[in-house]
């Protein structure tokens, strides 16, 4: 019902004239959702693991085989210039997702390092089954053992009688996998899905449903929550991974890797910005809207402008500023993502957030908690863990 | 004839009309005289055969400063410029490259024959676009006059250079290989494709007596790049109803502020008493008064023609004579039965409704720069098409369409002499047509009406001195406090009381309003009118 281009691709932001439904199938049962546009490459040869080790700000050569890294790889300066996942397929062979357009800036280091670098952003299809009833419809199709798969882990199976890697990653924060397939089987994998989840409530979901469970799960978005560092017109919109909230995948003490000596200098010497989650405060909002007589409004969709957040003493400073946000229908919270200045990161720390209601501007308070607002147990279980 | 005038302009060109306009907006009584029966000199619409109204020389907008539109109101007298979405090349082996204001659109485009430079391609945008910022310290402002030690050219001169310094260092650096590499060069650095490079690099060469890989054009390419329509960087524009349109508004904005504007008023010369402008004699003997005279003919054709030689200092004299003026280009306009249709990608679409540009390799310029340099116009010229009426059906009969060829190289000085070129004019129109039809095979059969303008025709036509459709090259020592010559950059010329306001002072080049903008305000701030 609607669309918008992603990539380059008409992608559905829902099925339907509401997304909720979708919601509640990422939250209660599974979603199936169409992430093709990602761009994907191959990397594979005897330092497949060194030269993304120069690149990522995590060390990939200590990353084990089936297993997955979420991380980022940043300019000479530090700032980041995009996020996304490595996956060890074997020993010499990876396979690694992005938002933005990769292959250019990953071949400016391949030089000296035998590798073979491929962009197979237009061969392989990505669909992401997410959702507590995911494994279930998975094991329907395949035979790998699913229960033995860890949190961001990664293994190869076969549906019918063609290959996929699944991996267990996701944008929701909920159990989910994605699956991997070259382009001629994906409309036979999607149908195979599909079948298989109709026990189990299974819908097909859009990215307007993904990105009200992406901010509950606390998981930033490029051009949303911060820029490409390569893209952004002024220096000021660069970010480093520890001011977006992903300072836990640096990993500083190793070979050398792009923007290794400035990360060192700003973990010695702190960083300006951090993103926190806020913790909208309901009552104050429900008290403005009924001071004009109006019940509380609120907006089913997940908002990505950037609003003002001031220090809770004086209301008149701005401390920082919100980028995306949502009305968690799970946790009965109006939570948002928000950059504010370092001193102000504190769990707990009251800030103040902007709202207008009935054309007029407030605030309400609004406590930094963890950018991790939902993260279920179901998330990281797992049935029977294998001993590797 | 004894009406006593503020100013008189000689020249209706875009920017005398602007210069006009500002200058009766502060209450200066302003004459405005056109030799022709048409307003807008080059950027000028005119009804060349029954139905099809041309943008006859400059057929695109993009420079065009947005604050005149603002201070002289030109949207509410009929200012109106449709962006363009496509920048299409045709290849000789039936491929194609197109550009879209859809970064991915373009990437994916691209990505055919380069996946890196697809993705460095937005890289090199954002690149120029924060070099484009520089636009405004350098166009928005007379140049400084650096052999000055007034405070307020000192003042001027600190200005510039902050927003070089503001710049930051990699882009100062990259500004610094900007005003000295070649337009080619410079894009290797980011590029490899020459499939991409070939149509880049032309930007560099656009009105200049220059190849692509000479040193200095890559500063021709940032000029262009500089454009901006409604305040947004780099994109161009077809004026509703031809460039003529432009030139329109800014006459009817210039009238409403109570300025006169007369055509079919050539004028003879400037009336020059002991080194002092007092008016103009016209060709039919009037002679009119002014307190001042503004000239918005080029250098050569205002000190050589209009002033005369026996009124310039022999400094003078030597320096206007030296400034470049080696016009390149020509222009061929086709009435046409129906839409055309190329090889590589047949029908119509959105891919004909931007700029088409004939330059499949970076060989293929040179070469046709090859011919130029020894007095030949090239045979396989570097193009570029528009057909404005798939934009603006108004400008012709419906179903009918008009293909607009800006055509470069076509030299002034041809080896057997400028005088010569009507000889030539119509083989020179065969060879753009024949190139075309390489691409669009049906496009002889379509063709109703032809109009070759070579540069000699520009110069017998619009006082284009040499063809120039610049009114001098844009190259480095002829541009800022050097644009038209040095110590007489500030809009005054060596004759006390005579301006200029044309495209051959600073900025120059292109339908951008600057020049006669500056001139006006450089008038009021000193208090000469």
């Amino acid at each position: 019902m609607k669309w918008k281009i992603w990539a380059g691709y008409y992608a559905v932001c829902s099925y339907e004239t509401l997304h909720d439904a979708e919601y509640y199938a990422f939250r209660n049962s599974a979603g199936l959702l169409d992430v093709s546009p990602l761009f994907k490459y191959r990397v594979t040869g005897p330092d497949a693991a060194a030269f993304l080790s120069r690149i990522m700000v995590r060390n990939i050569e200590k990353l084990a085989v089936g297993r997955v890294a979420y991380c980022c790889w940043c300019d000479d300066h530090g700032k980041v210039i995009d996020d996304g996942t490595v996956m060890r397929r074997g020993e010499q062979e990876f396979f690694v997702t992005a938002a933005d357009p990769a292959f250019s800036w990953f071949s400016r280091f391949l030089r000296g390092y035998r590798v073979e670098l491929t962009d197979i952003s237009d061969q392989v299809a990505g669909l992401a089954l997410q959702g507590p009833t995911s494994r279930d419809i998975l094991k329907q199709v395949c035979d790998a053992d699913l229960d033995a798969l860890k949190y961001f882990a990664t293994c190869k199976t076969r549906v019918d009688n063609f290959e996929i890697y699944i991996s267990r990653t996701g944008y929701t924060g909920d159990l989910g996998y994605e699956l991997w397939v070259d382009n001629a089987h994906a409309l036979k994998l999607w149908d195979a899905v599909m079948d298989a989840g109709r026990n189990y409530d299974i819908r097909p979901a859009g990215l307007d449903a993904l990105d009200v469970t992406r901010v509950e799960a606390g998981l930033i978005l490029k051009d949303v929550d911060y820029y490409n560092a390569l893209h952004a017109l002024i220096d000021d919109r660069k970010s480093s991974p520890y001011e977006i909230s992903l300072g836990w995948t640096v990993d500083l003490d190793r070979g050398p890797f792009n923007g290794q000596a400035a990360l060192k200098a700003e973990k010695q010497q702190g960083s300006k910005w951090a993103i926190v989650g806020l913790d909208i405060n309901w009552p104050q909002l429900e008290e403005l809207y009924y001071k004009r007589g109006l019940p509380p409004v609120l907006s089913l969709q997940a908002w990505r402008s950037s609003i003002p957040v001031y220090a809770s003493k004086d209301k008149r400073k701005q401390v920082g500023y919100a980028t995306s946000g949502t009305w968690s229908p799970i946790l009965k919270k109006n939570i948002a993502l928000a950059t504010v200045q370092k001193q102000y990161d504190k769990i707990g720390t009251e800030l103040q957030f902007e709202v207008t209601v009935e054309h007029v501007r407030h605030t309400v308070s609004a406590i930094v908690s963890k950018t991790q607002f939902y993260n279920p147990e179901h998330k990281t279980f797992t049935p029977k863990p294998s001993r590797s | 004839m004894s009406k006593k005038y503020d100013a008189i302009i000689i020249g209706g060109g875009h920017n005398g009309l602007i210069c006009a306009a500002y200058l009766a907006k502060a209450g200066r009584k302003v004459l405005v005289l056109e030799k022709r029966h048409v307003l807008g000199g080059a950027a000028v619409s005119e009804e060349l055969y029954p139905g099809f109204t041309f943008s006859v020389a400059s057929y695109v907008v993009s420079l065009f400063r947005p604050h005149i539109i603002r201070e002289l109101e030109l949207a509410k007298h009929g200012y109106e410029v449709i962006p363009m979405d496509c920048s299409f090349l045709p290849l000789p082996d039936g491929d194609s490259l197109a550009r879209w204001a859809d970064p991915h659109r373009s990437r994916k485009e691209i990505a055919r024959f380069s996946k890196k430079d697809a993705e460095i391609y937005p890289e090199f945008s954002r690149i120029m676009t924060l070099m484009g910022k520089l636009a405004k310290a350098v166009i928005d402002h007379p140049a400084p006059d650096i052999t000055s030690f007034n405070p307020k050219e000192i003042a001027n001169l600190l200005r510039l250079g902050k927003a070089f310094k503001d710049l930051g260092p990699d882009l100062f650096h990259l500004n610094v290989k900007l005003v000295t590499m070649s337009a080619l060069d410079f894009l290797d650095l980011w590029f490899e494709s020459d499939v991409l490079k070939a149509p880049m690099s032309v930007s560099g060469i656009i009105g200049t007596f220059q190849g692509i890989r000479s040193p200095g054009t890559a500063y021709v390419l940032l000029h262009h790049y500089m454009g901006q329509l409604d305040g947004v960087f780099r994109s161009w524009g077809f004026s509703k109803g031809g460039t003529g349109g432009v030139s329109m508004a800014c006459a009817r904005a210039a009238m409403s502020y109570g300025a006169e504007i007369r055509t079919e008023a050539p004028v003879k010369q400037v009336i020059v008493k002991n080194g002092e402008a007092t008016g103009v004699v016209l060709e039919n003997g009037d002679e009119l008064y002014a307190k001042q005279i503004i000239s918005n003919l080029d250098p050569n054709r205002t000190y050589l023609k209009m002033v005369g030689e026996q009124h310039l200092d022999s400094e003078v004299l030597k320096e206007v004579k030296r400034y470049k003026l080696r016009g390149s280009s020509g222009k061929v306009n086709l009435a046409l039965d129906s839409v055309p249709e190329f090889k590589c990608r047949p029908g119509d679409g959105d891919h004909i409704r931007g700029d088409i540009a004939i330059a499949p390799s970076t060989e293929y310029l040179e070469k046709a720069y090859d011919q130029a340099k020894y007095g030949e116009f090239s045979t396989r010229p570097y193009i570029n098409a528009v057909i404005p009426t798939l934009t603006d059906p108004t400008l012709a009969p419906p179903g009918k369409h008009i293909m607009s060829c800006f055509v470069q190289y076509a030299p002034y000085h041809i080896k057997e002499g400028a005088e010569n070129w009507p000889k030539y004019r119509e083989a020179f129109g065969d060879a753009v047509v024949d190139t075309l039809a390489e691409y669009i095979p049906g496009l002889k059969d379509k063709i109703i009406f032809r109009q070759v303008l070579t540069p000699w025709d520009l110069e017998q036509t619009m006082g284009l001195t040499e063809g120039n459709i610049f009114q001098g090259e844009l190259s480095l020592e002829q541009l800022l406090f050097q644009r038209p010559i040095a110590g007489y950059s500030g809009y005054k010329t060596s004759i006390h009381r005579l301006w200029m306001c044309g495209s051959g002072t600073h900025p120059g080049g292109g339908i951008m309003g600057a020049s006669g903008e500056l001139c006006a305000k450089t008038m009021l701030k000193s208090r000469a009118v």
